[in-house]
């Protein structure tokens, strides 16, 4: 190599890096929403009486888990364009690559995070959604004033941790060539033939956004951990 | 649907696409079988660290826990095999890409050598360690304090209690997480694809862009990553229950 | 106040039968509360007296048999049950007031989200039965500031809030330390005293003889004495009822 450091690179292509660093948040931040909207859908129909509900939501969930996070990435890339363009007409370029990844990437996390929120639902006693019941309420507003809100404190610090684990995962869009902030940051160094120093930015980049949410998300539990009484 | 395509001959390694796709599995269990063992390994002694009471264990196994966790697995894989090989003295490095790929031929590895194998292997090793490394120190950290102390009374030094009280016990309390573990090592090998690999997710990318069968190609590879969960899941239910310690309710139905 | 003679029972249950699985968790069970009358459900653990009273507002489904509540089939898929849960109050064993909203939001929150009156009227509504209940300073507290006797009085105050034909109790007192029984027993002695058609299931026999019309006693699934207060408390009729007495009247 040369033995020496050059680290100006980083600094000569910030704006390449930002606009990278800006697709992978937009990504994380549809995931995310996207993810525990459904997730938490996928969670009822899970915990529903009825079986045509409660086994596909199973099915789906258990199958996602099954397979590494890239093959479901090259899935939903395929598939995405194929169901658009058979409800549209048109073959494939209404759909890009951003698409088709947010598509992957909700799908993913929302067989995640369903199991949290299952998981958070089920850790609320009994009681509670009788006693809601005994008012009079249905079952959406059982769930949606009594049961979620509960079930969304109990979880939370398991919930934030997911979301650090999600914004690492956005890394993985690099396998169909989406320009996210590693993807810039390859590209810089192929351009420039830097990719140590690079490469070694991102990591330092993604370390400390990343141990400095977890330090976040861990002073947050101490706090919610206080008695009332 | 077209299956028969898997048995068309395929344009390169005189095999079958078939073929392909079991090469692409035999990588895949190489490579997570490989790493698995030194996951075991170092996460095991990382994690045991972190509950001595002797402080440089434990800040040194923190350091690494955090060190490896708040890193993308892609990001360290590039770091292991893009950066690793520059940052030693230039011999080493040279060595590492230029003459290692040539101590082993690989089978079925036209387009990827032992280097990428190596540095795909360490990079999810290590990674994985991390993760071993916190259920170890929780599943330690579960057991009662008075285990311990029992076996201090009865004159035991704390290695001695270690290996013949806690590390029993906890080894138990901690097989369904690492059997988690265990899945997660199966699916994050597909990562090494991005430095070559050619395992199972690289293999049915690889069908389907030559034959354009990809949903097949796909489902193929589907397929098998679940054989491969239900076949890891039924090993360790039976090594749970062989390792079982009668009347502890920790074992009693895993629910 | 004695029970007004209206010709339809408030509840009315006709061989109702309930199993879990294998298990026959209630046995032809037929009983009636009239309009006014307070009965008394009592009854070993596991005699399927907890799992009956809550199959009266259709918490717990059963299979066989017939719940008319006000005239109004409680096994009919038909029936509209939040509506019918509406008009009858419930008091849980373990309170289960909502912990994550305020006494006051406790009390309001069913009266605007089920019988849609104005948050300015709930909130009326519900002091005024705080107040009642002796706890009106509360109001602005959560549930897990509160003991378990102050908890149980806002719970009985949130059912009333409804207002409701019949009152529910599942245990009432049984999860409270012994010096705060009293507090929530006097709530519901007033609640008798002014005529509400009460269904409880305790303990507490000194409530049963103070206010109770009728007592009814269950074993093992099956209802074993059906009778007047005077009846139960005179001369038992059954070895079971008399040995279960005999436990209990310690108090």
């Amino acid at each position: 190599m040369g033995g020496e450091f050059d680290w100006s690179v980083v600094w000569k292509y910030r704006a390449v890096l930002w606009d990278g660093m800006v697709t992978s948040l937009q990504l994380f931040a549809i995931a995310l929403a996207g993810g525990i909207f459904f997730g938490t859908l996928l969670a009822m129909a899970r915990l529903s009486r009825w079986k045509a509900l409660s086994v596909p939501a199973a099915g789906f969930v258990n199958l996602i888990r099954a397979i590494p996070f890239i093959m479901a990435i090259f899935w939903f890339y395929f598939l995405t364009p194929m169901i658009v363009g058979k409800f549209t007409g048109q073959q494939g370029e209404a759909v890009g690559p951003f698409t088709s990844a947010i598509v992957a990437f909700i799908m993913v996390e929302s067989a995640y995070y369903s199991e949290i929120i299952r998981a958070g639902i089920q850790s609320i006693p009994r009681g509670q959604p009788w006693a809601a019941y005994a008012l009079g309420m249905n079952y959406w507003q059982s769930m949606g004033h009594v049961v979620l809100p509960q079930a969304f404190r109990n979880m939370l610090p398991v919930m934030l941790t997911q979301a650090v684990i999600l914004f690492q995962d956005t890394s993985l869009v690099y396998v169909v060539a989406l320009k996210d902030f590693l993807g810039a940051a390859s590209k810089a160094g192929q351009l420039t033939g830097r990719i140590v120093e690079l490469y070694l930015f991102v990591a330092v980049v993604f370390f400390v956004i990343c141990f400095a949410a977890s330090w976040a998300v861990k002073r947050l539990q101490a706090r919610l951990a206080v008695p009332s009484r | 649907m077209d299956w028969k395509v898997f048995l068309e001959q395929a344009p390169s390694g005189g095999m079958t696409y078939l073929g392909w796709l079991w090469s692409g599995l035999f990588w895949t269990v190489c490579v997570s079988a490989c790493a698995w063992v030194i996951a075991s390994v170092v996460g095991g002694i990382v994690g045991v660290a972190r509950t001595t009471p002797l402080g440089w264990a434990r800040a040194a196994g923190t350091a690494y826990v955090e060190l490896f966790r708040n890193i993308p697995l892609l990001v360290q894989m590039f770091l292991w095999y893009f950066v690793m090989p520059e940052v030693l003295p230039q011999a080493l490095g040279d060595w590492l890409k230029q003459d290692m790929p040539h101590l082993l031929t690989l089978p079925f590895a036209a387009q990827f050598s032992l280097w990428e194998f190596t540095a795909a292997v360490l990079c999810l090793g290590l990674y994985t360690a991390s993760r071993v490394a916190e259920q170890v120190r929780s599943g330690i950290q579960s057991l009662p304090k008075g285990q311990t102390n029992a076996g201090l009374a009865l004159g035991l030094t704390l290695p001695q209690v270690y290996r013949h009280v806690t590390l029993p016990m906890a080894m138990r309390i901690v097989i369904p997480p690492m059997t988690s573990e265990f899945l997660t090592i199966f699916k994050n090998s597909s990562t090494a694809l991005t430095i070559g690999v050619l395992e199972l997710t690289a293999q049915s990318r690889q069908i389907s862009e030559y034959t354009f069968k990809t949903f097949e190609a796909f489902t193929a590879a589907t397929l098998i990553y679940i054989v491969i969960t239900m076949t890891v899941i039924l090993l360790m239910r039976t090594l749970e229950r062989r390792v079982a310690v009668p009347g502890y309710i920790a074992q009693a139905g895993g629910h | 106040m004695t029970a007004s003679p209206d010709p339809r029972p408030m509840i009315e249950m006709r061989q109702v039968s309930k199993w879990y699985g294998a298990f026959h968790v209630l046995k032809e069970c037929t009983t009636k509360v009239e309009k006014g009358e307070v009965v008394v459900v009592c009854g070993p653990s596991g005699s399927g007296k907890s799992t009956l009273i809550k199959a009266v507002n259709g918490l717990e489904p059963f299979q066989k048999g017939e719940i008319l509540v006000n005239g109004v089939s409680v096994g009919d898929p038909r029936t509209n049950l939040p509506k019918l849960r509406s008009h009858i109050g419930m008091v849980f064993q373990n309170f289960e007031l909502f912990p994550h909203m305020s006494i006051t939001d406790n009390l309001t929150l069913g009266q605007v989200k089920v019988l849609g009156r104005t948050r300015d009227q709930a909130v009326e509504k519900g002091l005024a039965l705080l107040d009642r209940v002796g706890l009106l300073s509360q109001k602005d507290k959560y549930p897990g500031q509160l003991s378990g006797g102050q908890q149980q009085r806002v719970a009985i105050a949130r059912a009333l809030s409804m207002d409701p034909i019949a009152m529910l109790f599942d245990e009432p007192t049984s999860a409270l330390d012994p010096e705060m029984i009293n507090e929530v027993l006097d709530v519901m002695v007033q609640l008798a005293r002014e005529g509400m058609t009460m269904m409880v299931v305790t303990h507490e026999m000194g409530f049963a003889r103070k206010v109770a019309h009728r007592v009814v006693f269950m074993d093992q699934g099956s209802i074993v004495e059906d009778c007047t207060k005077d009846e139960f408390f005179g001369t038992q009729r059954s070895e079971r009822a008399q040995l279960f007495l005999s436990k209990i009247l310690q108090h």
